[in-house]
């Protein structure tokens, strides 16, 4: 993976709160074996009409939506099926962060993962960004800090490990393999 | 003596590789890991273009059960499956499998079901254990005392090379149900009671365990139901003290230890229960007695009312609206006003011999009313044999359900059963997502006695006009 330091963009917001896996993936599509062109998915029963045309009202078939790498969710976005094809059609149509006050667990994992930063704001940032669609704003991973506009910005919680595996494009299963010797030891000792 | 410890600390410390540091997360030793067609295929790329190893292909073993047609021609009568991207993922995992030597129990295997009903019914699934799966509702397991949680993909690549994952430690959260629940009154409806409660997120970054005498005087299929839906408010696993009642189940499974190691780890199982004086994060309290049938109304599993209750009246809250439009039903209205166009009974919530006796009791001489569409689908073969056996099967099919070869069927949309748009399905499931049946299908999500009671009339019933 490349390496993640800053992200620029103009957001995009779906004020839905508990937008789940579901919606951002539905189940028939999963029947794919890759990881490639979920975008074409990404919310496809919002998106889409019955004869498959996209709704020109939906968000992100909007003008303003086009190049945004920033999505600005409603509460507990991700929340429900544990499919990793949500992390990667989002990131297939172009977006590279999430911020929401609220996100669910399996979902931040899973696009921690995929270069997807999921960031978690406070109450009062969430709402103004909610309130403020199409703002620009930068995302620096290195500091965990949101900029938003006018010189203001918030930090964001960011697990250390995954911080660094982001900034330095380190793989998580390498550090895994690395620690191959300690996982013999674990495994002789284990009883059973 | 040490510090008195609840059991998730217990599991969670037995199974530390590395502890969690300043800067890293633990490394977890994972001592059973369950796949599927569905969320593995892209972990088996990513193992062949490493040029890497399923470590421990003997604490591996995969089933299908999403993506799987349920039509007995389709599974055993050699039709083709209907949808030509699932029947090319099953064959994907035969491939995936023989290639890596893991373990599969293929579509006509006779022990094949949902992957969470056949670990437990297989004997795999036990106290003490780390139990993962490429599926949120893998904290079914948690009904034994196992850590058991869903992972993304990537995730299963890491377990399948390395037995292992980093993890952050959660946090502990006590949900103590007193009382007993009342008769007709489910763990089914308990649990939506919880989701109610503690809300869709309430759970995020907690590990629940269930407590109390509601649950102790549950049997183990009961409290799967109850551990299965913990991810519906929010929390990745749901876990159970093991006690006589989990140790009965497993005596005699077919992968259960045997003779001397049997007492080995009954006498491990023994110490796992939280003990006495150890702290929670956070606890709360349900009272069991106080509980009535529970159905869900709207878009998501914490939107539930008792069956005698309305519909609440939100208007002006933006889920409430948007819930109310998608479900196309009337603030304020009497929840057994909603009708009823398709009755789904099964999937790893509410898809074992338990349930299907359960829903048998309601329609035993009854018939499902005209136009309702009722699906019984037994969680596994085993299941469905057992069921057979009693012949419930003969029941379903005298009252005008259809009865199935096992699988995930209408839980979820993408094996070709399906609720059509605009319909009502009461479904004894777990989400009622937007579209989660199909496409604008409207889900109700209820108890197997419900989804019954509801099936006879033709819309939204309390089952205690047929049980008492
Ligand atoms: S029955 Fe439904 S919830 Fe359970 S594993 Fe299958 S799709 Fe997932």
């Amino acid at each position: 993976m490349d390496p993640i330091t800053v992200i620029r963009s103009r957001t995009v917001v779906m004020p839905s709160t508990n937008i789940d896996t579901d919606q951002i993936v539905p189940a028939r599509f999963l029947t794919t074996t890759t990881k490639e062109g979920l975008g074409k998915q990404l919310f496809a029963d919002w998106r889409y009409d019955a004869a498959g045309q996209p709704k020109p009202d939906f968000i992100l078939n909007r003008p303003e939506a086009v190049g945004c790498r920033v999505l600005v969710a409603g509460r507990n976005i991700g929340c429900g099926s544990s499919r990793e094809h949500a992390p990667w059609a989002l990131v297939d149509f172009g977006f590279q962060a999430v911020i929401s006050a609220e996100i669910a667990d399996i979902f931040r994992n899973n696009s921690l993962k995929n270069g997807l930063l999921p960031i978690i704001v406070d109450d009062e940032t969430h709402a103004w960004l909610l309130a403020n669609p199409g703002v620009e704003v930068e995302i620096d991973l290195v500091h965990a800090s949101l900029k938003l506009p006018n010189d203001r910005s918030v930090s964001f919680p960011i697990d250390g490990f995954a911080r660094h595996c982001l900034t330095h494009g380190v793989d998580e299963l390498g550090y895994l393999l690395s620690q191959d010797a300690k996982i013999k030891a674990y495994e002789s000792r284990r009883h059973a | 003596m040490s510090d008195p410890k609840t059991m998730f600390e217990k599991v969670w410390a037995a199974h530390e590789v590395l502890p969690q540091t300043a800067d890293t997360p633990a490394v977890i030793f994972i001592d059973l890991h369950l796949t599927h067609e569905v969320t593995s295929p892209q972990a088996f790329a990513m193992l062949k273009s490493r040029g890497l190893k399923v470590r421990r292909p003997d604490l591996t073993l995969a089933t299908m059960d999403h993506a799987t047609p349920t039509r007995t021609e389709q599974v055993f009568g050699g039709a083709p499956i209907s949808i030509e991207s699932a029947a090319k993922q099953i064959r994907q995992l035969e491939v995936n499998c023989a290639e890596f030597g893991v373990e599969l129990l293929g579509l006509q295997d006779s022990r094949r079901g949902i992957v969470h009903i056949i670990g437990p019914e297989l004997g795999v699934t036990q106290p003490g254990k780390t139990i993962v799966c490429g599926d949120s509702h893998t904290s079914t397991h948690g009904a034994f005392g196992a850590l058991a949680f869903g992972i993304g993909t990537t995730e299963v690549g890491h377990v399948m090379a390395t037995q292992c994952l980093l993890q952050k430690k959660p946090k502990t959260f006590a949900i103590e149900v007193s009382g007993r629940l009342r008769p007709g009154v489910t763990p089914k409806d308990l649990i939506l009671a919880i989701i109610g409660t503690v809300g869709v997120s309430g759970g995020t970054g907690y590990v629940f365990e269930y407590r109390g005498e509601a649950i102790r005087a549950m049997d183990m299929e009961q409290r799967m139901t109850i551990c299965n839906m913990s991810i519906e408010a929010g929390a990745r696993a749901g876990m159970i003290a093991p006690d006589e009642i989990t140790f009965a189940y497993l005596k005699d499974k077919p992968r259960s230890p045997k003779a001397a190691a049997w007492d080995e780890a009954v006498a491990y199982w023994r110490t796992l229960a939280t003990d006495e004086g150890a702290t929670f994060d956070k606890t709360i309290e349900i009272d069991a007695a106080s509980l009535e049938p529970m159905i869900t109304y709207g878009t998501n599993p914490g939107m539930v009312v008792p069956i005698s209750g309305r519909i609440p009246d939100r208007r002006g809250d933006a889920v409430f609206d948007a819930a109310m439009t998608y479900m196309g039903l009337t603030p304020g209205a009497p929840i057994t006003a909603a009708p009823v166009n398709v009755v789904f009974i099964g999937s790893c919530t509410n898809g074992r011999l338990g349930d299907l006796q359960a829903a048998a009791r309601v329609l035993k001489g009854q018939r499902v009313a005209p136009g309702v569409h009722m699906l019984v689908v037994p969680g596994s073969q085993e299941v469905k044999r057992e069921a057979e056996q009693l012949g419930l099967h003969e029941i379903f099919k005298q009252a005008g359900a259809e009865w199935r070869e096992s699988g995930c069927s209408m839980c979820l949309g993408m094996n070709g059963d399906t609720v059509a748009k605009g319909e009502y399905a009461v479904s004894t499931s777990n989400r009622n997502f937007e579209g989660r049946q199909g496409i604008g299908a409207r889900t109700l999500l209820a108890s197997p006695e419900t989804a019954a009671a509801s099936a006879i009339r033709g819309r939204v019933t309390d089952p205690r006009e047929f049980i008492i």
